[in-house]
């Protein structure tokens, strides 16, 4: 078996660690991660707690792959109910952790209650132990994995900690891992803040030894890792160009949301794109970008090493930042740059390494800036109020305001709070461009028509990562559809949304599914794990993870309305491009939806689709 | 021909495939934490370094311990501890300038790369060409021909 079959339950508010064995029943029904997480997760929480109440949980999860030597085998999730969105909150992230944690013998880690005081869990394999945090706390996510590394003096402790946003109470504070990877959306950080939980130090040195069927595994892995050598997106694109490789090429279709969401091409696309990044600098004719990184156990490689320019306003008097360090990717690019119409890649970089040291979302931060620019642009906001000037493209505001933002200064303190909640007060709320109080991603609704079901629709809020049809509407992958059209787009998204849960489920990455299909992490699993894993098992977990997630939403108390996208996405034409003159179709779309995937109008489901799906 | 492992850093992407490569190959599980080769991340350089024995001729560890536990295989050159003859008293990790060869708690033994009998697991899982298995007497032909292309640039 992949899994280790046990979970560790720490009950911060008793100080105690327990393990428990894992549901072996629930493991074969919901596989691992992000299935398995939930389904303990909506067992045990009540839909319609407060997120920051000690009731809530939160739990850190693992796939039965992860720590496997299959490709991209290294992924942990983090499962809670989202303070930004009062959605299921389901956050993903890569590095060394994950794989870290099977290797100490855990499967899963589950938080419960509230510490007294700033505390860190400790887990060396099976012994785990909550220390004091109090001199960690206050500090950004960087100093905290150096400091417990010296403390515990052992380098080879992996470390997943939050930075000020998540002890400040910014709503999109995240989870951030060996030093820039991270649970990104929804404020899982913010939960984790409010548990008063610094810190996840982890040490396993017992390795994984329990494949299902070793040299079938090992042989298929095998395989599956050609596959993805030889694909070009997988074997070249990614690992050249990065995920920042989209850049011009989303711009070039008038998909690029541009200043909130008012233009949906960026006329300086090129300057923060990949290419842009990988040459050499006027002021000292070097490349920001240095290298390519991969995470555990990932043969794709797609994540960037990049030098900011020592020179540059930002970091001339903070040495700190001068060495390398994560990123820019294409979200981050788009959230911090086009969206507030920045064309500055090197202030990008910087308001991108704040976010990583104090654990903060780059998107809905930088979507945040854009409906504060275009606040201040229309004059709802002014100078005063913000504490500095504002408009649309400046680099400086950006800068600054991220400082304010991860630290909780100023209007900073109201940036924390998102869009949805800023727009509100300041009563202009069609002006967030959210979906569940959530902030999008990097793809305009208008010209590429699946991706605005897939935010209108996604459980955590708008999200490009739970249905990504970008990957057939502008890739061709698995097949070529028209972004510009309607038409086929719900039972596209539906079946790109099931086949994700599948993936997350497993401990891989879904970069894979640009090369992969669910038929290529079928045999994977099936040599890994016991039972049978087919095809078709595989795929109704995905289905079965996805209406699970819904349903704790309707249990939250969200309704048909929380499916839906800013009028100006609906009502506003884009004004250039190939998608000129065109608006989403998520109205049209959404009743198709709802019926292919057997709910009501109102998009509850059926008796008969729960049953169908033993929920 | 006798064959080197050689390593290009700047080609490693730090997924730690060749760890998991070494720990299955010699312990049948997958656990970079008992892996032979390791991979040192320089984070504020941005580099990433695979690191293993180079199997010195003149071998420190060979030198030094007391029950000759450590022998030589001729054909491919590599120092290989004799896990039967081992008895754990660690004068060969003092020995070792490199630090490559380490003592295993849970065994009571040393261990070392071995290059696997002559085809070494690591270099089959690194998918970036990272760790190469080539000529020991031609392991810089790779870079002389990258210089090489260069010389006569100049007249095209």
């Amino acid at each position: 078996m992949a899994w280790t079959r046990k979970v560790l339950r720490v009950n911060l508010t008793d100080g105690t660690c327990t393990p428990e064995d894992l549901n072996m029943d629930w493991a074969m029904d919901y596989l691992g991660s992000r299935g398995l997480a939930t389904k303990y997760f909506v067992e045990e929480v009540d839909a319609t707690v407060d997120p920051l109440a000690p009731e809530n949980k939160m739990i850190m999860a693992t796939g039965p792959l992860t720590g496997t030597v299959a490709s991209t085998g290294g992924r942990y999730t983090v499962i809670t109910k989202g303070p930004l969105t009062g959605a299921i909150a389901c956050s993903n992230s890569g590095g060394y952790f994950g794989a870290e944690m099977k290797f100490a013998g855990w499967d899963m880690i589950i938080f419960e209650g509230k510490s007294e005081k700033p505390v860190y869990l400790m887990v060396e394999n099976e012994t785990a132990q909550l220390r004091d945090a109090s001199h960690l706390w206050g500090t950004s996510t960087w100093h905290t994995e150096e400091q417990i590394k010296k403390e515990n003096q052992d380098p080879l402790i992996r470390v997943s900690s939050i930075g000020k946003a998540g002890e400040s109470g910014v709503l999109y504070a995240c989870i951030v891992n060996d030093l820039h990877r991270a649970a990104g959306r929804s404020g899982v950080g913010t939960v984790m803040g409010s548990k008063n939980l610094k810190a996840v130090a982890l040490r396993g040195t017992r390795g994984l030894s329990g494949i299902h069927d070793f040299p079938a595994f090992m042989k298929v892995t095998e395989e599956k890792k050609q596959i993805l050598a030889e694909n070009a997106v997988t074997g070249e694109g990614l690992p050249s160009f990065g995920t920042q490789v989209l850049m011009n090429v989303i711009n070039e279709m008038g998909a690029l949301p541009t200043r909130n969401h008012r233009d949906v091409q960026f006329e300086k696309a090129n300057d923060i794109s990949a290419e842009a990044m990988a040459k050499p600098r006027e002021s000292d004719g070097k490349a920001q970008l240095i290298t390519n990184a991969a995470c555990f156990g990932c043969t794709i490689g797609c994540g960037r090493i990049s030098k900011i320019d020592k020179e540059h306003f930002t970091v001339v008097n903070k040495p700190e930042y001068w060495g390398a360090s994560g990123g820019l990717e294409y979200e981050a690019a788009w959230a911090l740059g086009a969206a507030n119409g920045v064309g500055d890649l090197e202030v990008l970089q910087y308001a991108n390494l704040i976010c990583n040291e104090q654990g903060m979302d780059p998107i809905s931060f930088g979507a945040t800036i854009g409906a504060v620019m275009e606040l201040y642009e229309i004059g709802v906001l002014d100078d005063e109020t913000i504490g500095l000037a504002a408009p649309f493209g400046s680099a400086e505001a950006l800068a600054e305001l991220v400082d304010m933002t991860a630290n909780g200064v100023g209007f900073g303190k109201e940036i924390g709070l998102g869009s949805k909640r800023l727009c509100e007060k300041y009563q202009r709320p069609e002006l967030s461009m959210s979906v569940k109080g959530q902030e999008f991603p990097a793809y305009d609704s208008r010209a590429i028509q699946g991706m605005g079901l897939t935010y209108a629709t996604s459980n955590r809020g708008a999200c490009h990562l739970r249905s990504y049809t970008v990957s057939s509407e502008v890739l061709g992958i698995p097949e070529k559809t028209d972004p510009l059209t309607t038409e086929g787009k719900p039972g596209l998204v539906m079946a790109f949304q099931d086949a994700t849960a599948a993936f997350d489920a497993s401990g891989l990455c879904i970069f894979t599914s640009f090369a992969w299909t669910l038929a290529d992490i079928q045999p994977q699993i099936d040599a890994a794990c016991e039972g049978d894993w087919s095809l078709e098992k595989l795929s109704e977990v995905g289905e079965r993870i996805w209406n699970m997630e819904k349903v704790f939403n309707l249990e939250a108390g969200l309704t048909k309305d929380d499916d839906k996208l800013p009028e100006r996405l609906t009502t506003e034409p884009a004004k250039e491009g190939p998608a000129k003159g065109l608006v989403s179709g998520v109205p049209e779309m959404l009743p198709e939806y709802y019926e292919l995937r057997g709910w009501d109008t109102d998009g509850k489901p059926k008796a008969e689709t729960l049953g169908r799906l033993g929920l | 021909m006798q064959k080197s492992l050689f390593i290009d850093p700047v080609k490693c992407t730090g997924c730690l495939q060749c760890e998991m490569a070494c720990s299955y190959e010699n312990t049948g599980t997958l656990n970079p934490s008992q892996s032979r080769i390791k991979v040192f991340n320089f984070e504020d350089q941005g580099r990433q370094v695979p690191y293993t024995c180079t199997q010195c001729d003149e071998a420190w560890c060979m030198h030094a311990c007391p029950v000759d536990a450590i022998g030589l295989d001729k054909i491919t050159g590599a120092k290989v501890v004799d896990d039967d003859a081992c008895v754990g008293c660690k004068v060969c990790t003092i020995s070792c300038p490199f630090g490559t060869i380490n003592y295993v708690a849970e065994t009571g033994k040393v261990q070392k790369c071995d290059l696997c009998g002559g085809d070494p697991a690591c270099v089959k899982a690194c998918p970036t060409d990272a760790i190469t298995y080539v000529d020991s007497n031609w392991t810089g032909l790779d870079r002389m021909r990258q210089w090489a292309g260069r010389a006569n640039e100049a007249s095209l």
